[in-house]
């Protein structure tokens, strides 16, 4: 999923000091999982922005709205009928969904309401962890299974670097070195063999560094 | 004697001299005579000169503007170049540009993590890592070619070097990542400084099983310590860094004013039992901003003077 987190309360009312009615609206998918920007959040969120509002002696009108996704149009056009009466709108959705809102609705500003961190999972609860940096070629087959480009901080192919100590990164005494987890499931698996393969240039051109990425299946295109 | 680069580095490895090299850390600053100062200290004492390439994520003088004052000085430059800050283009530029100047050796490294610098919100690079820069610079000398395939006018010729670190985690990976730079085309090895002589010398054990010793010039490093602090320092703080409780009691024991002094003799005392260590060719003296004790390391440990290599 992709993790996000609630921004500072401060920004968030920084960006609408100057409105009477918004629409706070959240997303149904990941943001919701990760506790976010689901429903739950969008309501703690309105609740805490009228009363300082209130605070101020000011009044702040906030229509709840959470989509199932906000990452497609069709749910976007749920609230095509309602947005012209707000000020602004703040989506709890990651930066993909606050920017499709915005795309869409021209005439309205929108605003983030998280920030955006990772594509992770839910190590445990309350605790996510990234595990892909969405390369365009994935290298997991080579690498046990654990990506070294989204969990080394050098993302080294050819790892681990000479700061691995007792199976941590230098960086960080917490977080993993993801060579020694690469080379401990090569163990598992029998195959510390292919640690000897050299990994080779990698072409990052599918990655970021080739431009904004696009990917079209036209069987499925209309 | 078979040499592949005009490398005097080189020269003196494949006439199985035992090589010392030692390094400079340029300046925080544009103040080019501080490299000069330091070089001046070591020249007469060494075969060849890292400089370091913004080691620590530190913001420095760069490595290769430095490289240039030193060949212009005559001595015998190693350009230290790390992936984390040039891609793939700024790295194949930068080898030109040394070469260019006859520079001809390099040494190859991932680099430390931005965090530890003065720039920790700074992006990082590693388009390549430290194995796909010594393939990089390999390919560039012996097939002329870029690593988009054109071709090269008038090729870099450069001595290809590595760095090992027998002391980092997962141990039992140590040997065959050493067996991958080489593979690459890694020419000769500096390692991490060596305190834990045991550990090296059954690391070295590893290498000569897979015969790595008779594939790639291994240089033992070693840094003095100057302090008990800095021992103490070393032990706790530097990531990959194995320094035996013994080493720091031995510092710690002595006087606070013959601490220096016997940072020397441990660091002596080491180089004289490496060279007993079947395949150590050489050895690369790390003395951190205290390069004025170089010669006295070379001298006690018996390695002056340095050999004439036209």
């Amino acid at each position: 999923m992709i993790v996000a987190e609630r921004k500072p309360f401060d920004e968030i009312t920084g960006f609408i000091k100057d409105c009477k009615r918004i629409l706070l609206v959240g997303c149904n998918e990941c943001v919701t999982v990760c506790y976010a920007g689901g429903k739950k959040e969008v309501g703690i969120l309105a609740s805490a922005l009228k009363m300082a509002f209130t605070k101020e002696g000011k009044q702040l009108e906030v229509k709840e709205v959470t989509l199932e996704r906000q990452c497609d149009h069709e749910y976007l056009e749920e609230i095509r009928s309602i947005i012209a009466e707000y000020d602004s709108v703040i989506s709890l959705a990651c930066g993909v969904g606050v920017q499709f809102m915005a795309e869409k609705y021209l005439g309205t500003p929108v605003f983030p309401g998280v920030n955006t961190l990772f594509m992770g999972v839910t190590e445990e609860r309350g605790v996510w962890t990234e595990r892909c940096q969405g390369c365009g070629q994935c290298i997991l087959g080579q690498t046990a299974g654990i990506c070294p480009i989204s969990r080394c901080a050098k993302r080294l192919l050819n790892g681990p670097c000479g700061g691995s100590t007792k199976g941590k990164c230098e960086i960080d005494k917490d977080l993993d070195c993801a060579w020694q987890l690469i080379i401990d499931r090569l163990k598992e698996l029998g195959r510390l063999d292919d640690y000897d393969e050299l990994i080779p240039i990698k072409d990052w051109s599918t990655e970021r560094a080739g431009g904004p990425r696009k990917l079209v299946r036209e069987d499925l295109q209309p | 004697m078979n040499t592949k680069t005009p490398s005097r580095l080189e020269k003196v490895l494949a006439a199985g001299h035992l090589a010392v090299t030692s390094e400079c850390g340029p300046p925080r600053g544009s103040n080019g005579d501080a490299i000069a100062k330091k070089a001046e200290m070591i020249k007469d004492y060494v075969d060849a000169i890292n400089v370091t390439d913004n080691q620590t994520s530190v913001t420095r003088l760069c490595s290769l503007a430095a490289c240039i004052r030193l060949k212009l000085m005559g001595l015998e430059p190693i350009l230290q170049m790390v992936t984390r800050d040039r891609n793939r283009i700024a790295l194949q530029s930068d080898i030109l540009g040394a070469a260019s100047f006859d520079i001809h050796n390099i040494l190859c490294l991932s680099g430390d993590h931005q965090q530890f610098g003065d720039n920790p919100q700074g992006q990082n690079v590693f388009d390549l890592d430290s194995v796909q820069l010594i393939q990089t610079a390999r390919y560039m000398r012996d097939e002329g070619k870029f690593l988009g395939g054109d071709d090269i006018d008038q090729p870099p010729e450069m001595f290809v070097g590595a760095a090992a670190n027998p002391f980092a985690d997962p141990f039992e990976i140590r040997v065959r990542r050493l067996a991958k730079k080489v593979v690459a085309g890694a020419e000769f090895i500096q390692t991490q400084c060596i305190y834990n002589l045991e550990k090296f010398e059954l690391w070295m054990k590893q290498a000569r099983d897979h015969g790595l010793h008779e594939k790639v010039y291994i240089l033992a490093g070693v840094t003095p310590f100057k302090s008990a602090g800095m021992a103490k320092y070393m032990k706790n703080r530097v990531p990959g860094m194995d320094v035996p409780d013994e080493v720091v009691q031995r510092m710690s024991g002595t006087p606070k004013e013959k601490q220096p002094e016997e940072g020397l003799s441990i660091c002596v005392e080491s180089i004289q039992r490496l060279k007993e260590v079947e395949g150590i060719r050489g050895f690369h003296i790390m003395a951190i901003e205290w390069e004025e004790k170089v010669p006295e390391i070379v001298e006690r440990s018996g390695l002056y003077p340095r050999p004439k290599i036209q």
